[in-house]
């Protein structure tokens, strides 16, 4: 083992911690007003228009169709524009969130589509707003299945920051590539998979744990 | 109190139109429990949603305690629904929240103090007889006593009409006596104005004090409980109280 091995990965995991937290919350940002607007524009919800539920069902179908790849290179100039640079994992965090918001976005449109009918009607006849709709019974209605979809878009950004690494991202990713593909550094090769693998498993384990606490309650027996 | 005057409703659907609700007119007093039977698909949840607008009537006026609901625009209908209570078949809790969170719901909406919503889901249980049942999520309750919140839901804003769509239909019948029972002590105690929808005899018979025969979109009969059970005019109502005669000759039987 080189004794450079131990910072060099500890350097790698915080860069990528950095990406996969700062990206998931600018896809959440970006992702849940998307989601949250495709449910209530739909026929027969709250805030129905048939021409904005298409437009945004177009728009999220569009960017989910882009290879991530091709993403990061499209966005560099929006990169370049609100960060300064296209390296590093700052810059890497623009095209890794709004890869991931319109992905989340469907995500939470399910979450959001499986709360019953009947709650939102009777907040209807009780004189909810729209927004008081989505605040108060649509989001805590479907907590626990939005938790595991945000677990699922943190997992996947996770993957999205390997290949961000590949062109400059920093990160594990970047290592992996840099020393254990081009430089035969077989041991940085095997730690990096390890730590990812250990991480998405941490977040998988962590986000249900967390899901299963919402739901105890509401579906936990007399 | 309520009064309908030439409400029409139709369905537009890819195989065609439907009529389901045709002129239909009504005048409910301040204080009645008003009952509208129907056989299934007659059109009586389309009714009494078109009462709170949940569903747009085509034409015809509702007017409800002074107030021309079908003139109302979004905001001042969404005042309105707030002094309308409903109650559901299928209760349309939420189940992310507890007994008395659900209770609080409505008063969140019309901006009550935290002080104030406290004090009255207390006051509101109490009536309801689940003050035990606070801190309980619905997950935890029988279905009489989901029902028993929603009433509390309903009855939380000091409404002036309880809309109610088929309240008993999921419950046993000794549930629903003892719902029904809920309802009548309200109406006594509050005043309470109740409109009440169901395709059994038996609920019309235990509370109404008035009844409306509502067949495929019209109102064929409408009058007092012992008019319309003397003396009943519409085919409808004779093969329903047929019906439950022959019930309750099965019942004396056993
Ligand atoms: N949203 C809708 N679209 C089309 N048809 C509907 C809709 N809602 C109700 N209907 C039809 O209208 C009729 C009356 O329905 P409803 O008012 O629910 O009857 P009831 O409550 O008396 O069983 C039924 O035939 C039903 O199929
Ligand atoms: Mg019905």
């Amino acid at each position: 083992m080189h004794e450079d091995l131990i910072p060099m990965l500890l350097t790698g995991f915080g860069e990528t911690l950095y990406m996969v937290v700062l990206s998931t919350v600018a896809a959440i940002v970006l992702g849940l007003p998307l989601g949250v607007l495709v449910v209530i524009t739909s026929t027969g919800h709250v805030l129905e228009s048939p021409r904005l539920n298409r437009i945004l069902g177009a728009v999220i179908n569009i960017t989910r169709s882009f290879p991530f790849i091709i993403m990061i290179v499209l966005l560099l100039p929006l990169s370049r524009f609100l960060v300064g640079t296209t390296l590093g994992a700052t810059a890497a965090s623009v095209p890794l969130s709004i890869a991931a918001a319109p992905f989340l976005a469907r995500i939470i449109e399910n979450s959001l589509k499986e709360v019953d009918r009947g709650k939102v009607e009777a907040a209807l006849a009780m004189g909810a707003t729209p927004l008081q709709i989505v605040r108060k019974v649509l989001i805590p209605e479907a907590l626990s299945s939005l938790v595991l979809g945000v677990t699922l878009a943190v997992i996947t950004i996770t993957g999205f920051t390997a290949t961000a690494g590949a062109i400059g991202a920093g990160g594990l990713g970047s290592l992996a590539i840099r020393y254990g593909y081009m430089r035969y550094r077989e041991d940085v090769m095997f730690a990096t998979v390890l730590i990812l693998v250990i991480f998405v498993q941490g977040v998988q384990w962590g986000g249900d744990r967390l899901a299963r606490r919402i739901n105890r309650n509401q579906h936990r027996l007399g | 109190m309520i009064t309908i005057n030439g409400l029409n409703k139709q369905y537009h659907t890819p195989r065609g139109t439907f009529t389901a609700l045709r002129d239909v007119n009504l005048h409910i007093e301040k204080g009645d429990i008003f009952g509208i039977i129907g056989l299934s698909g007659a059109g009586k949840s389309t009714l009494i949603r078109c009462l709170n607008r949940l569903e747009e009537p085509d034409s015809g006026s509702i007017v409800i305690d002074g107030r021309e609901i079908t003139r109302l625009v979004t905001h001042e209908l969404r005042e309105a629904r707030k002094k309308i209570g409903m109650i559901f078949q299928h209760f349309n809790l939420l189940d992310s929240r507890t007994v008395q969170g659900n209770v609080a719901f409505p008063l969140e909406l019309a901006g009550y103090s935290h002080k104030a919503i406290a004090q009255r889901v207390e006051e509101i249980l109490d009536l309801v007889g689940l003050s035990d049942k606070a801190g309980s999520y619905p997950a935890q309750l029988s279905g009489g006593q989901k029902q028993r919140v929603g009433i509390a839901r309903a009855l939380a804003n000091h409404p002036e009409v309880l809309l109610s769509d088929e309240a008993t239909s999921a419950l046993d019948p000794q549930t629903t006596s003892s719902i029904l029972e809920l309802l009548a002590d309200i109406n006594r105690k509050l005043g309470l104005t109740i409109v009440l929808i169901t395709h059994e005899m038996s609920v019309i018979k235990q509370i109404c004090s008035k009844v409306a025969v509502l067949d495929r979109g019209e109102i064929v009969e409408c009058g007092s409980m012992q008019q319309v059970f003397s003396a009943p005019s519409s085919a409808t109502m004779k093969l329903f109280l047929e019906h439950s005669a022959l019930l309750q000759g099965y019942g004396a039987g056993i």
